[in-house]
């Protein structure tokens, strides 16, 4: 009993949110026999093909605000702190088309500013949880049973923290500065890719091909890198996805609450708090940047909803 | 048999306690070590080098690191969980009167929640693939991905503002009726089910869905019992497990929601004493309201638990 891996009973949002066991997904991500033998002009059927009309909505929401994020201040019609309009919390207009904030700012210029912010530190963030998350994964995986069980018990316990209560401990602790909040963030998410890339990992382990290369004598770390990490990738993908929505919803509440990018600067979140006081007159300037992060995190999340149903039905083929 | 469950349970206990452990460590490790000295940061750059040894003897930093954190747990062992800087009343003291608050509100939220989320989750199951299901799936989908200061905004803005049904902040105070409760409980709790009922239904769902794949039901059906019958009796009692997971897992979203919902509406919760505490770096009063969220957490994961040990036959006769 005590021999018993990683503790599946403390739960962990996000994995259990979608229908998908791992075995099929593992399933999935097994190299396809055949690519499905389409033609190199298809590439837009192909898209169709992989796509449901929700998946693509989701695809280009995701797309759009990626585009955003990097040439956001380039397109953004005044400079981010500018003072444009004696109007505060002004409606939509032609000279301010998403209205004014509480100083009398452009909002569209401090959304297309702020989306450097929630974008950018949610994607670092998300890149950087995966990536630690996976390697740990993949050494619990490989290593021995010690090894294992010492890095499940510890993430178990950075798992029992809720995500923001921990990020509230860090930045009591450290203050809120742009790298405390990356690595707060992605601190928070580590645990979580640990534990679907060491399941994945698991169960790849125990493919017959992975027992061959053992048989072969090949040592741990080309195991991992050649047998076993190709063919988790893609699930992998899909979680890195889910992660990037649960890390813009985190970093927005700490803004939101005032504990998370500082102003000058200021990622959507901040902006909803700061023109918190135009919601009594209904005001763009409090509705458009919490708009802005919904449509973010919707638009992930249908996307990763149609790539795992789309991968699974069409895996085999 | 019995002795197994037994052995089952204590195991479980046993597990849940290290990880409160290891949770305070952690906790300690972020809050207590790593942040540098605390008595410098107290007197300043400007201070003598002997007034600070002399705080730093004083808060007892000159010990080892591993003896102050067996003082430290002795004392949160015993409830004592030190004095709050900010206003030097007992951190227990603060936590008692603002924990039975936040447990209202979440077990108010949890009765709401529950139901609806159960009945969603079913039917969607029951009706797969059907219109139904297809739009139930992308609404959840996307109210899992919505922040919840919009919810919260959105709220306040129909229901405070333009309806002016319900007052925007809680005011506890001025509950003398019953109606007065549900209209200052209305909104937080509306705010906090959105999240948790969308993810709740969701894991509901797949663990029905689970049972329906199976050789039984298709036994059942074979047999010619009716959908409501095969599912009321068939399939239900064998989720009851996964379900009692699914509600703790949603359940313990509520330590992250709690923390923008009682900022939001002014609610005198934990949630709120925390992040007052978090923003005036408060850290024995931080350090008590983080173990208090990681033992609730655990407590919830630890029930669920022994909902799916109790709920199996095989493990109880």
């Amino acid at each position: 009993m005590m021999s018993q891996p990683t503790n599946p009973h403390v739960p962990h949002a996000g994995t259990e949110l979608y229908d998908v066991s791992r075995d099929e997904l593992v399933a999935d991500s097994a190299p396809p026999g055949e690519p499905t033998p389409a033609p190199k002009t298809g590439v837009l059927k192909r898209l169709v093909h992989r796509f449901s009309v929700l998946g693509l909505i989701g695809l280009l929401l995701v797309a759009f605000w990626l585009l955003i994020a990097f040439v956001g201040p380039l397109i953004a019609p005044y400079k981010g702190g500018a003072l444009t309009s004696t109007e505060i919390f002004g409606s939509y207009g032609a000279a301010h088309p998403l209205g004014t904030d509480y100083l009398g700012r452009d909002m569209l210029s401090r959304i297309l500013y702020g989306a450097r912010y929630t974008v950018g530190l949610a994607l670092a963030a998300a890149l950087l949880a995966s990536l630690i998350g996976t390697f740990f994964g993949l050494l619990a995986a490989v290593s021995g049973r010690w090894v294992d069980e010492i890095l499940s018990r510890l993430f178990d316990a950075i798992i029992s923290i809720p995500s923001k209560v921990l990020a509230l401990v860090v930045i009591a602790a450290f203050g809120s500065s742009i790298t405390m909040l990356t690595t707060v963030a992605a601190a928070a998410y580590i645990p979580g890719a640990f534990r679907i890339s060491r399941s994945l990992a698991m169960n790849v382990m125990s493919l017959e091909y992975v027992q061959v290369a053992r048989a072969r004598g090949e040592g741990i770390f080309y195991i991992a890198r050649v047998e076993v990490l190709p063919n988790m990738i893609h699930p992998m993908l899909a979680d890195f996805g889910l992660r990037f929505v649960f890390i813009v919803l985190l970093l927005s509440g700490l803004s939101f609450l005032g504990l998370g990018v500082q102003p000058p600067n200021a990622d959507w979140g901040s902006l909803v708090r700061e023109n918190i006081g135009g919601l009594s007159e209904g005001a763009p300037a409090v509705l458009m940047p919490a708009v802005a992060i919904a449509t973010l995190t919707i638009g992930m999340n249908l996307l990763i909803d149609n790539l795992r149903r789309r991968g699974r039905s069409h895996g085999g083929a | 048999m019995k002795a197994h469950a037994q052995r089952l349970i204590a195991a479980r206990l046993g597990l849940a306690l290290l990880t409160l452990l290891l949770v305070s460590a952690v906790v300690f490790a972020i809050t207590g070590l790593l942040p540098g000295d605390a008595a410098q940061q107290a007197l300043g750059q400007a201070a003598t080098p002997e007034a600070v040894a002399a705080l730093r003897h004083q808060f007892g930093l000159d010990q080892p690191a591993l003896q102050r954190y067996v003082e430290w747990l002795m004392h949160i062992v015993t409830g004592n969980f030190g004095t709050s800087m900010s206003n030097n009343l007992p951190v227990s003291e603060l936590i008692a009167t603002r924990l039975p608050n936040s447990l209202v509100l979440a077990g108010l939220t949890s009765l709401v929640s529950v139901p609806i989320a159960l009945l969603i989750g079913i039917s969607s199951a029951m009706f797969r693939g059907s219109l139904l299901d297809r739009t139930l799936n992308v609404l959840t989908l996307s109210t899992v991905a919505v922040p919840e200061f919009l919810v919260a905004t959105i709220a306040v803005l129909i229901f405070a503002v333009k309806l002016r049904w319900l007052p925007a902040l809680s005011y506890l105070s001025e509950v003398h009726s019953f109606g007065a409760l549900l209209r200052i409980y209305a909104m937080p709790v509306m705010t906090l089910c959105c999240v948790i009922v969308a993810q709740m239904a969701r894991m509901t769902r797949a663990a029905v869905l689970d049972q329906l794949n199976s050789s039984y039901v298709e036994m059942a059906i074979l047999k010619g019992a009716s959908p409501v019958r095969v599912v009321w009796r068939h399939v239900l009692p064998n989720t009851i497990g996964p379900i009692a997971n699914a509600v703790a897992l949603s359940l313990s979203y509520l330590f992250g929601g709690v923390v923008i919902v009682e900022s939001i509406f002014n609610y005198p919760g934990l949630a709120s004493l925390m992040v007052d505490a978090v923003t005036n770096r408060d850290m024995p009063l931080v350090q008590g309201c983080v173990m208090v969220f990681c033992a609730a957490y655990l407590a919830l994961v630890l029930i669920a638990d022994l909902c799916q040990i109790v709920s199996n036959p095989r493990l109880r006769r």
